[in-house]
Formats: C-alpha cells, structure tokens, sequence
C-alpha cells in the first residue's frame, strides 16, 4: 500500500470496485442461464415441447 | 457457418457454445497481463501512482459508448431488418454497459477527488456520462415494463437512436466546453501523447475488457434466447394447444 502513495485508498478502491462488479455480471450472467435451463426442462417435464419437436434446452 | 445463419437463433446458440469458453480463457488471460503491466507501470511525475486509476477507467469509458454504438446498430436492426437476433443483442448489452458506464464514473470519481480536489462537477463530461448512465437505465426498465418482447423492442430501438446524440457529446465535451476533465490523449488526430510506458498497459486493459463485453453478451444474448423460449413455451401451455 505504501508504495501507492497517499492516495494508495483511492487507487485500491476503484481496483476492488471494478473486481466487485465484473464479478457480479458474471454471477448474474450464470445464474440466469441456469435459470433458464431449468424453466425450459420443467416445462419440457410437463408434456410442452416446440412445435420443431426439438428440446428447448438443448444447445 | 455463414454470416446469415447467425440469423437463426439455434444456430446461433450453437456458435456461442463454442466459442465461448475460448473467449472467457482469452479475456482472463488478458486481464491478468494488464492487471500486472498496470501494477509494473511506473508513475505519473505530476499525477503519482493515482494514474493506475487510468488503466481501469479508460477502458470503461471507452466501452460505456462502445455498448450503446453497438446497440444503436442492434436498433437499426430491428427497426429496418427485423432482424430476429437484433433486440436480443441490444436487450442483453443494456445491463452490460450500464456497469461499465457506472464504474466509468465511480472510477473517475475516485481519481477526480485526489487530482482535482472532488469527487464531482456539473460539468459537460461528467453530466454527458450521468445521462448516458441513466439512459441504460431508462432503456432496461423499458424492456421490464412492456410484456411483449416485440412492442418494447421497438420503442427501446427508438430511444437507443434518440440516446445515440448524446455519444458524440460526451466525446467531444471536453473539446467544445471547458470542462475539468482532460481533453483526449490516445484516440485524437495527430496520434496518441502518452508515454509508451503508460500507453501499453492501457491498450492491453482496454483489449481485454472489450473480450470481456464481448464474451458476457454473447452470455446474455444465450439467456435472452432460451428466456424467450420459455416465454413461448409458456404461452404454448397458457393457450392449451397440443403440443
């Protein structure tokens, strides 16, 4: 820290703040496509499916 | 695979599954090379080490008016191709560059209050950057109040032209007003004024943060997709016909 000077916190807090955010994107961005998988099967469960008969949840 | 399968949402997921792993490698390859040529650079003989701030924000300044040319050109495609990927593409980007643009300024505030002596001034760029922030805003909860997905792609297509004025504003705000921030010193004609020294790290930052928009949109882009399945899907069991 004493290497960055005496604005050391204001370097350290925009490096943790810009970390904090990209990860909670990539959190979001996971946690929606499980999400969505696991509509798209239960909903497959249930006896709906595409018109083109292929499973929604498939890639 | 040519340009125009990419049209088709199936195909399209399949690309993306892919590609997608190699793009998160490279991203985070290139991020931890600019994160240590950032830590390495040497410091600023009027700023100090406050410059570091430099190789986070820049970039998210860079991609905050990157998104939403990228978005503008998504409008212009549901508006007058109707293509079927285009409000997908804008949809999934919005949240995206709305984080960018707020660490653009936070970061920027960070570095303002040790350099110039505050946080925060009304002035042109600073105020540009605040509307375009909550213009990400406004188009994210346009998408969450219309219901079908068709009728709130076209008014946020509207408003994505409409918001397009405000980039160049906030590019060339520092050249048209006197403002606090600096004018530009890496995309102005004449070439770049920094030093190698600081101007590498920086690059690298903002090529690895770019791989970064581009791996989580396509990301989002996947979601939007099977979220509109599911819509579909939905409606199919709500109507009761056979499948």
């Amino acid at each position: 820290m004493s290497a960055l000077g005496p604005y050391a916190s204001f370097i350290v807090t925009s490096y943790v703040l810009v970390a904090v955010v990209v990860l909670i994107l990539i959190v979001w961005v996971a946690i929606d496509y499980r999400r969505q998988k696991e509509r798209l099967r239960d909903l497959e469960a249930s006896g709906i499916v595409r018109r083109s008969g292929r499973s929604a949840a498939d890639i | 695979m040519t340009l125009i399968d990419l049209a088709n949402p199936t195909k399209f997921l399949s690309l993306t599954a892919r590609i997608l792993p190699w793009l998160a490698a490279a991203t985070a390859i290139l991020l931890l090379i600019g994160i240590y040529q950032s830590a390495m650079a040497p410091d600023d003989y009027q700023q100090g080490a406050t410059v570091k701030i430099m190789f986070i924000h820049v970039p998210n300044a860079w991609l905050s008016m990157f998104v939403w040319g990228v978005m503008s050109l998504a409008a212009l495609g549901t508006l007058v191709w109707r293509h079927p990927l285009a409000d997908v593409a804008a949809k999934a980007a919005a949240p995206i560059g709305a984080a960018f643009t707020f660490l653009a300024l936070v970061t920027g505030s960070l570095w303002g209050r040790p350099m110039w002596g505050t946080y925060w001034e009304w002035d042109a760029r600073l105020t540009s950057m605040l509307i375009l922030f909550l213009m990400y805003l406004g188009l994210i909860a346009l998408w969450r109040a219309v219901e079908d997905p068709s009728r709130a792609a076209r008014a946020a297509a509207i408003l994505t032209l409409v918001g397009a004025i405000n980039i160049p504003i906030i590019k060339f705000s520092v050249d048209w007003w006197n403002t606090l921030h600096q004018p530009a010193s890496v995309l102005r004609a004449g070439g770049p004024t920094m030093d190698r020294a600081f101007l590498i790290p920086l690059l690298v930052m903002a090529i690895a943060f770019s791989l970064l928009f581009i791996t989580l949109h396509l990301a989002a882009m996947r979601n939007e997709i099977l979220r509109r399945r599911v819509r579909s899907l939905q409606m199919m069991q709500a109507s009761g016909r056979p499948a």
